[in-house]
């Protein structure tokens, strides 16, 4: 364990959970600003949470431990993955724990909690999303560990931090087929993860549709902001780790105070430069059919399992 | 051309031909899948070109220049004016493996084409083991999936695009494992080629005629 693992330990989740609410607010102002609309502007998600922290706990009848335990587990394993993953500093505070096996199995527990939870309460709607949910996660866990694989090939490591700091010192390899393939999956993995648009539409409330909020529908209060908080986290935490894995510059390798100022505000930008994109992007697009989304998350399967194929190809 | 650059090119052109192939698996509408398969072509001539200037081969380069005239402007012409002569049936709608299990398949078909064609890489002169070898896995890809499309698609322009994916293939693996089979050769080949797609579009033309559908699957019921 170093100093610059410590100091990223420390900064990093400090950095997430006050940046993710307003990355959430930047993504929705630039939506409302293209589709015409004025927006509540940038720091609205954090002045709804402070108002969601104020109310009193209220959970339904009839529920479970499990409901009350999954808004927890989801924002602890957040904030573990937040800790230990390479976003500011490329050595990690905790190294074992920054594999990339062991960052997916954390996230992935975030959600199957959170789905449990939906179908602790019973209703139609959370066992809708539920089932949802699952049907999505099963298709897109296997695609996030796959295409991450591919990019550990080359480095003979499935440590997180070893494959950002090789990719780093050798940068003609963003342009390689590999890099490319496993991006594209990457991509669309997260916006699956993520629950945007074209898989899910973050901000309605038709019964039809949705999916996360389905599952998030019987929280109320603090239990629902922590919810809100940790979806808001998970969509950092994902764009952070595509940032970092095809775009390293300016993380910090040293650990000196400009290092890691350059690479606190490489983080800000590139993970804002993303969900400006994404927000940019999902104004274009129409929600796909529900009966579609396997159809999209096996293309980016496929091109996932293409990359680890092209790794040892072409190696 | 030093040798990591041309390393990084082969694999880009190699890239591009795999995507390409599962996009045309991808993607339902005709239209679009004669527009990647056009770019397909592109990949496929900027291999050839890629292996002409490692080689200094001026015969190469020709090859290289008519597979892009052929396969990236003739053929994809040729099946854009069949498609507009067809009429209402633009788009494949029901391939007889859905799409999420036909790209699935594909996966499988890419372990498959890489096992069998491990033999073939270490045939390579030993302690040579250039980059064109080793691509050779993708050319065998692009074969497989070009005959999974053949087999499973219903319209006549999806089999016929699925038919050219093959010989794409069967292109790009005889580039990349001989660097070139001669100007005649290649000559032959394109044009046999392209005739058996002069053929084809007659014959769907004709069906089209006869039956009003180019659906092979309802050709096979009795009709008084």
């Amino acid at each position: 364990m170093s100093a610059l693992g410590i100091v990223g330990g420390v900064v990093q989740p400090v950095l997430i959970v006050a940046g993710s609410p307003l990355l959430v607010g930047v993504m929705r102002q630039v939506r409302a600003r293209l589709e015409g609309r004025a927006g509540p502007g940038v720091g609205q998600p954090w002045r709804d949470l402070r108002k969601l922290f104020g109310k009193e706990r209220i959970s339904p009848r009839g529920t479970s431990e499990v409901f009350r335990v999954a808004p927890l587990v989801l924002v602890a394993t957040t904030l573990v993955v937040a800790v230990v993953t390479p976003f500011v500093t490329t050595d990690s505070a905790v190294d074992p724990v920054a594999d990339l096996f062991a960052v997916v199995a954390l996230l992935a527990l975030g959600a199957v909690t959170l789905a449990l939870a939906g179908l602790d309460t019973g209703t139609a709607f959370g066992g809708m999303g539920s089932s949802r949910e699952m049907t999505i996660l099963a298709l897109v866990e296997p695609t996030l560990l796959v295409s991450i694989f591919a990019l550990s090939v080359r480095v003979g490591s499935t440590n997180l931090g070893a494959i950002v700091s090789a990719t780093l010192h050798d940068p003609v390899r963003v342009i390689s087929p590999v890099s490319l393939l496993a991006a594209v999956a990457l991509i669309i993995v997260i916006v699956a993860e993520t629950g945007r648009l074209p898989v899910d539409n973050p901000s309605t409330h038709l019964e039809l549709t949705m999916v996360h909020e389905a599952m998030v529908l019987e929280y109320a209060g603090p239990d629902l902001a922590l919810v809100e908080l940790a979806s808001a986290m998970r969509m950092s935490v994902f764009l952070g780790l595509l940032a970092n894995l095809f775009l390293p510059w300016g993380i910090a390798s040293t650990a000196t105070p400009i290092a890691l100022l350059v690479g606190v505000l490489a983080l800000i930008i590139k993970v804002g430069l993303l969900g400006v994109l994404l927000a940019a992007g999902e104004v274009f697009l129409a929600k796909l059919r529900l009966f579609r989304v396997p159809e999209l998350l096996a293309g980016s399967f496929l091109l996932s399992l293409l990359a680890v194929a092209a790794s040892f190809f072409l190696a | 051309m030093n040798e990591t650059l041309f390393v990084q090119l082969l694999d880009l052109a190699c890239g591009g031909l795999l995507l390409t192939a599962v996009l045309v698996l991808w993607r339902r509408e005709l239209v679009v899948i004669i527009h990647v398969f056009a770019v397909q072509g592109a990949a496929l001539a900027a291999l050839v070109g890629v292996l002409a200037v490692h080689e200094d081969s001026i015969e190469l380069g020709a090859v290289a220049a008519g597979v892009l005239v052929l396969r990236a402007g003739v053929l994809p012409y040729l099946l854009r004016r069949a498609l507009a002569s067809a009429g209402e049936a633009r788009r494949e709608t029901r391939p007889l493996v859905n799409v999420a299990a036909s790209l699935l398949t594909a996966a499988v078909l890419t372990l498959l084409a890489y096992a069998v064609s491990r033999p073939l890489v270490e045939l390579a002169p030993s302690g040579l083991m250039s980059p064109a070898t080793q691509a050779i896995p993708i050319g065998l890809t692009v074969v497989l999936i070009g005959f999974f499309v053949l087999v499973t698609r219903r319209r006549a322009l999806s089999q016929l695009v699925g038919f050219l994916l093959m010989d794409n293939g069967i292109t790009a693996v005889g580039f990349l494992t001989t660097s070139g089979v001669g100007l005649i050769v290649e000559l032959g080949v394109s044009l046999d080629v392209l005739l058996a797609v002069l053929v084809l579009q007659i014959l769907t033309a004709r069906m089209r005629e006869t039956f009003g559908d180019t659906d092979l699957d309802e050709l096979r019921e009795l009709r008084d």
